[in-house]
């Protein structure tokens, strides 16, 4: 099965997909495309139900349950993070495709509700001078701020996904280990998961004619590397480690802090954890 | 790789909405499959309930039905980013989604349409077939399946036939419709679409936008080809017509009250959008010159008992202001539901593009396309069954 790793690397998940749709297309005697595609899926659930090897034949999906946290009160709007995930991902440099993002809220004195952008506001876009390079501007120096901050956002990898609840092919998976896929050799492009969402965190890959979104770079977790947007947090506002580990640092984040998820309400239980929400943070 | 068509937008939006999902092709969707449902009922008025006024159109209507019909799928189609994989949809459907039964739901109804038009139509096929020569003997020879039985007991057997279609198909079709306002409605995304009302407000406006369509035609057609208007016809689409619209309309309005009445979190966006950027569509074009206003003429009509030409030129007035307030209802659920963030601090602008494939020409063919399969069909299988000059007086 190929996941979504459109960084278009070698992977050997990609690799089994191939091998097994060559089997299907060789089996689908007189048969379309369609049914070859279907056939490969198929025996993509059965790999991934019977055998315990997915999407490296050394990893074993069912011992690990990742989750996520962020802590937006360490969050310094450094948007490395966007950066790091956009060139890990291959997603395309511009301000409508987005893994992940990051929201600044700003309250100016004598205004009761928090005034919001994120780094693809065309003002933002203006002070970076390209759509390709993501920077805060300066537009808050002449007020009196009495409180500001800045909220990381991406996927949720929610326990109960209105994505994978929507998607008419079933091309859109959750993982054994928690991370919502997306077979792009299967997706449709009806972008029916895009509306489902309620946090806006997927979005239409006009290249590949598919949905994408935040995979928690499922190539690297993998393989026992962090997601490049952790990786690449100067302050540790970003949280990643497996449930299942008793010692790891999403265990301690978790319950070491009083935690949030966004959008309870509606029921999407979501695996990333926030500290330091505001009751303006949708 | 078509361009990218971006939505501008006011307050705060996420990034990845700037980028407007389902396009105009998604508004058009609904229209049709409302229009199947809607045509459908004016056609099983004579067919399932045996109302004698509605035969002169009947025929026609299920001809219009069927029209639409062939054509739904094809927005979707367009729609999606991997078109050579529409039928996975159907191979290997994702039970848990609202979406998977549709291409079935659709077959079966195409199925059913189709069906009951080669029972509604078949005697006079065979007719056709013995007295054409050449290649279109053997057209309707085939289209009848070589069978030129047309006793009174084998007529007896259609009429069963039909009877039972169309008892399936009344249920069918607006089966289909409310399914396409479960769509939007089961969504927790959208405030905007949210609604337990969503598929019944799609039923009524269904049934409003076909009967509408249909009286339209069927005038268009009564001047084409020169004859009298079945006036009795006329006027039970007519009561239709009016009846279901003050339905729809109260129905749409409730949903609307329910909305603002909750007041719930993010409530102030929507009074924002609805009484800005929506104004004009919704309130004015929707529910003033589409709705109240049509309902005021046929009412005025009906009360002062007016007839011929003044009854006839009010109608058309009311009934195309009809279908352009069912389109545009259709087009302030689809869009109007993503011009509002997700973030329900923001507002969005969808701005269709004139070319491409989800363009606006794309759009206006969609739109005609079922129109001139209609022709074709009015010409192979002529529907009409005058009355005569007797019979309307």
């Amino acid at each position: 099965m190929s996941v979504t790793q459109e960084s278009k690397k070698e992977n050997i998940g990609r690799r089994d997909f191939l091998r097994v749709s060559a089997k299907a297309l060789a089996g689908a005697v007189g048969g379309g495309a369609v049914f070859a595609e279907s056939a490969a899926q198929g025996k993509d659930n059965e790999v991934g139900n019977a055998a315990t090897s997915f999407p490296t034949e050394d990893y074993d999906w069912k011992k690990h349950r990742w989750a996520y946290g962020i802590d937006a009160t360490r969050c310094i709007g450094c948007l490395r993070c966007v950066e790091a995930c956009k060139t890990e991902n291959g997603v395309a440099k511009d301000a409508h495709h987005f893994r992940t993002w990051v929201e600044r809220y700003v309250y100016v004195e004598g205004e009761e509700r928090a005034r919001v952008d994120s780094h693809s506001d065309p003002q933002n876009i203006a002070a970076s001078g390209s759509e390709s390079e993501y920077r805060f501007d300066n537009r808050y120096k002449d007020e009196k701020v009495t409180k500001a901050f800045f909220v990381p956002k991406m996927c949720n990898q929610c326990q109960h996904p209105s994505c994978v609840q929507v998607c008419p092919v079933g091309a859109t998976f959750r993982t054994e280990d928690g991370v919502i896929l997306i077979d792009k050799t299967y997706c449709i492009g009806c972008e029916y998961c895009v509306q489902a969402c309620p946090y806006g965190a997927r979005f239409f890959d006009e290249e590949a004619g598919t949905s994408d979104k935040c995979t928690w770079c499922y190539h690297r977790i993998t393989k026992g590397l962090q997601p490049a947007c952790v990786e690449v947090c100067p302050v540790e506002a970003r949280i990643f480690g497996d449930l299942n580990d008793p010692s790891s640092t999403i265990n301690e984040f978790i319950h070491k802090n009083r935690v949030h998820v966004l959008k309870p309400e509606t029921g999407n239980a979501p695996t990333c954890f926030y500290v330091g929400l505001d009751k303006e943070v949708s | 790789m078509e361009m990218l068509v971006t939505a501008p937008y006011t307050g705060y939006v996420y990034p990845n909405e700037t980028i407007i999902p389902w396009t105009l092709l998604i508004a058009i969707y609904p229209y049709l499959t409302g229009l199947v449902a809607g045509a459908f009922t004016v056609s099983s008025m004579h067919h399932a309930f045996g109302m004698e006024r509605f035969k002169p159109v009947a025929r026609f209507a299920l001809l219009t039905s069927l029209s639409c019909m062939v054509f739904v799928p094809l927005p979707l189609i367009l729609h999606l980013g991997h078109p050579e994989r529409a039928m996975n949809a159907m191979i290997t459907p994702h039970v848990s989604s609202a979406f998977a039964m549709f291409g079935f739901f659709a077959a079966f109804y195409m199925v059913l349409l189709a069906l009951e038009c080669w029972f509604v139509f078949r005697v006079d096929n065979v007719a056709r077939a013995q007295s054409s020569t050449g290649l279109l003997r053997t057209f309707y020879r085939a289209i009848t399946l070589w069978s030129d039985d047309v006793s009174a007991n084998a007529r007896e057997y259609d009429r069963k036939w039909l009877l039972a279609l169309a008892i399936i198909g009344i249920p069918g079709a607006h089966g289909l419709h409310g399914y396409v306002g479960f769509v939007y409605g089961s969504l927790k995304s959208r405030e905007w679409w949210g609604s337990d009302l969503m598929p019944v407000i799609f039923i009524f406006s269904a049934v409003i936008s076909g009967m509408a369509l249909c009286i339209v035609l069927y005038i268009f057609a009564a001047k084409v080809r020169r004859i009298k208007i079945d006036f009795a016809c006329l006027k039970g689409m007519t009561y239709v017509l009016w009846g279901f619209m003050m339905f729809a309309l109260l129905l749409e309005a409730l949903g609307f009250a329910n909305l603002v009445y909750k007041g719930k979190e993010g409530i102030e966006i929507i009074i924002e959008y609805v009484s800005g950027p929506l104004f004009v569509r919704y309130f004015v074009v929707q529910f003033g010159f589409g709705a109240l206003l049509p309902i005021m003429i046929i009412g005025g009509m009906i009360a002062r008992d007016t007839r011929g030409k003044a009854f006839i030129i009010g109608l058309t007035i009311s009934s195309l202001l009809v279908l352009i307030s069912v389109f545009m209802m259709r087009w302030n659920v689809v869009i109007g539901g993503q011009e509002i963030s997700k973030t329900m601090k923001g507002l969005l602008t969808y701005i269709p593009p004139l070319y491409g494939r989800q363009g606006i020409l794309a759009g206006t063919a969609v739109m005609i396309a079922p129109f001139l399969l209609l022709w074709l069909l009015t010409r192979l299988f002529p529907p009409w069954r005058d009355m005569s000059p007797e019979e309307l007086k």
